[in-house]
């Protein structure tokens, strides 16, 4: 190999290399995995009833339009409106919650942040965990805290679901680490609510699902037209090489 | 007298009138049908067209996106969700140019890379070089300014960082800060004149810049990967030897170059427009916030080896200036290249071990600075951006004399297509 092709080739491998070893270290903390299927329409729809009923009354998504979600979706107008719309009449309006954000200060101390984009700024899992992470905690003014936003303003809107979880500290030899500040080995469900562990899974997942696509609402739609501009693309490649191949017959 | 002349529509047909009036037969011919390039130029030669796609691809899609985006500190931020919801195809015009500001900065380092594996900018291509450079300030700019407008939070966090160097400027650092910023903080002041700059001012003199670029580069000639001169063996008419017609040759080659590109493009674009928070960073969903910096400020991807030199250097004296000085000086020091190379070949390919060493010790401290300053400054990243902050500048102020040590392979006086 020539040193004009080897010396930019090893640069090359470290460049793309450094994406993907940055993205795994910042891995970081182990979140599980969302699981999440953002072509799941039934996931959606279940997520948007989810997102309607628990969510929409302190937090607004105030980029996402009542019609566009349920044309996307696959809901009717009739569906959409007895089911979905609690804050306005009109479906051409976006999502805005019952709370004003003066209010939300007031009473938790932080407005509830709108969650058009949230799956994008924190990512699925992130989400996904958060909302299975809050465990009693009497010491909060809310009655809970979260392992996975230690602090949290929000309280536990999904407790009649999952029930209530207790945190398990790490047990320490005698003497060994006393002066630590306790340490969360894991979250004990102590209370169970009216869902299974699996179906409250199922039921945050499908909350995560309707999250994610009100972050991008077109997603589906622009990897489902990249295939064919990647199919158009490699056709060109393919004509433009020909066409190259045969001009150059002329060059020695 | 009649407008025989001039060329009427009957002695030249409407091409003919035109040419009489503007030189556009002319300028096509010198510029594009009977421009000379060299046989041997290689896939290192087809970056500088790309840039020139991409530049166009910026300012279509940037048209576009001005249509519907509000430069207010108010509005910004949800104009911007706007686009990217409600305008038709505006997520499109919006993912082109997001991703086209990163492709632009990957084109632009690999052609001016090419330049320094083939010596392109040595004598008589010196200012093809500086116009390249000025250039390649410009786009920094034009980055930096455009990366304030989506009003996320590290829009402004960014922004924050970048113009508080300034202010570590002895003496006059707070008011040059201040009257960058029209305001005390980064605020709707700042935002607007930001716009303003992105949108028009930087544009301009981007598109000059490139103009001047291409009209030294025809008036002298194009390099090859040889560093020979095409121009020294010329046929009975004036023809280079060694040459062939940019157009139709150049151009069916760019085409070819240029669908490569779109295949990895619009990959990006269709399938990963964020690209893991790379080309668009996660806290930039949430809305610019004074109150709450983001956990890890870092400037995007391609200003990330000059902010790992920014970083690597201690403060002095009690004031970070030095930071700053070493950081525009790595920028700074790049102009100079014609004149710091005393080698007496242009192209790697006849240069000695040396040489060869010199600048893969220096490509891999660019890529390993540009890591540095993805990360937080902790752990073994600021020793390893003083280690590479310290190789970036020996390679460029040894040069020198490094240049001109070891052996050199004997270049050949003509070229062909497959010389090798």
């Amino acid at each position: 190999m020539r040193t004009d092709k080897l010396v930019p080739a090893l640069a090359a491998v470290a460049a793309l290399a450094l994406p993907f070893a940055t993205r795994a270290s910042e891995g970081g903390a182990s979140l599980p995995h969302a699981g999440n299927d953002i072509r799941d329409r039934a996931s959606l729809q279940r997520g948007a009833r989810n997102f309607m009923n628990y969510c929409s009354g302190c937090h607004s998504a105030q980029f996402v339009r009542y019609n566009r979600m349920a044309a996307d979706l696959g809901i009717t107008d009739a569906e959409l409106a007895a089911n979905l719309m609690f804050t306005t009449e009109r479906s051409s309006q976006t999502i805005n919650s019952a709370l004003n954000a003066e209010d939300g200060r007031k009473w938790f101390g932080n407005a509830p942040p709108d969650l058009s984009l949230i799956a994008r700024s924190r990512g699925t899992d992130y989400l996904y965990a958060f909302l299975k992470s809050f465990y009693a905690d009497p010491s909060r003014p809310t009655g809970v805290d979260n392992t996975v936003l230690p602090g949290t303003a929000m309280p536990h809107v999904l407790a009649d679901l999952q029930g209530v979880q207790t945190a398990v500290y790490v047990t320490h030899a005698a003497g060994e680490g006393a002066a630590a500040p306790p340490e969360i080995e894991k979250l004990a469900l102590a209370t169970p609510g009216t869902l299974s562990a699996d179906d409250y899974d199922a039921f945050v997942r499908d909350t995560v699902n309707f999250l994610e696509y009100i972050g991008e609402p077109v997603q589906v739609k622009r990897r489902d037209l990249g295939v064919w501009v990647m199919l158009f693309l490699l056709v060109f490649t393919g004509f433009a090489y020909l066409l190259k191949r045969e001009y150059f017959r002329d060059v020695h | 007298m009649g407008n025989e002349s001039y060329g009427t529509t009957a002695s030249g047909g409407l091409w003919g009138w035109i040419n009489a009036r503007f030189p556009l037969d002319k300028m096509l011919k010198q510029h594009v049908t009977e421009y000379y390039a060299p046989k041997n130029i290689n896939t290192w030669y087809l970056f500088g067209s790309l840039s020139l796609v991409v530049l166009a691809m910026q300012l279509v899609t940037g048209i576009y996106l001005t249509m519907s985006y509000k430069p207010a500190a108010a509005e910004a931020f949800a104009s911007v969700e706007y686009i990217m919801r409600d305008v038709e195809w505006g997520w499109l015009i919006r993912y082109l140019h997001s991703t086209g500001a990163s492709a632009f900065f990957i084109v632009v380092y690999l052609h001016m890379f090419r330049g320094l594996l083939y010596g392109s900018y040595r004598a008589p291509r010196e200012l093809i070089w500086i116009f390249g450079m000025l250039i390649y300030l410009a786009l920094m700019a034009e980055g930096f300014f455009g990366y304030l407008l989506p009003w996320g939070n590290m829009s402004y966090w960014g922004a924050q960082v970048i113009v508080s160097l300034f202010g570590t400027i002895p003496v006059i650092g707070d008011a040059l800060s201040e009257w960058i910023k029209g305001d005390y903080f980064i605020s709707d002041i700042t935002l607007n004149r930001f716009f303003a700059l992105h949108v028009v001012a930087i544009p301009l003199i981007m598109v000059f810049l490139v103009v001047a670029h291409i009209l030294a580069l025809h008036e002298v000639g194009s390099g090859n990967p040889d560093g020979t001169e095409i121009k020294k063996h010329k046929d009975a008419n004036g023809i280079p030897l060694d040459g062939m017609k940019f157009h139709p040759y150049c151009t069916v080659e760019d085409i070819l170059a240029l669908a490569v590109f779109l295949l990895v493009f619009c990959g990006v674009v269709f399938f990963a427009p964020a690209l893991g928070g790379l080309f668009l960073e996660p806290p930039n969903f949430e809305i610019a916030n004074p109150m709450q910096t983001p956990p890890h400020i870092a400037p995007v991807w391609y200003y990330t080896p000059f902010y790992a030199m920014l970083r690597a250097v201690p403060s002095f004296f009690g004031t970070q200036v030095w930071g700053v000085l070493v950081m525009f000086g790595a920028i700074l020091i790049l102009f100079f290249l014609p004149w710091l190379d005393r080698s007496p070949v242009k192209s790697i390919r006849y240069k000695g071990w040396i040489a060869k060493l010199a600048l893969a010790l220096f490509a891999v401290s660019f890529v390993v600075l540009a890591y540095c300053g993805m990360k937080p400054p902790s752990g073994i990243f600021p020793l390893l951006a003083r280690i590479f902050t310290t190789v970036y500048f020996a390679f460029f102020l040894l040069m020198p004399w490094w240049s001109r040590m070891g052996s050199f392979k004997p270049v050949p006086d003509r070229v062909g297509r497959n010389a090798h």
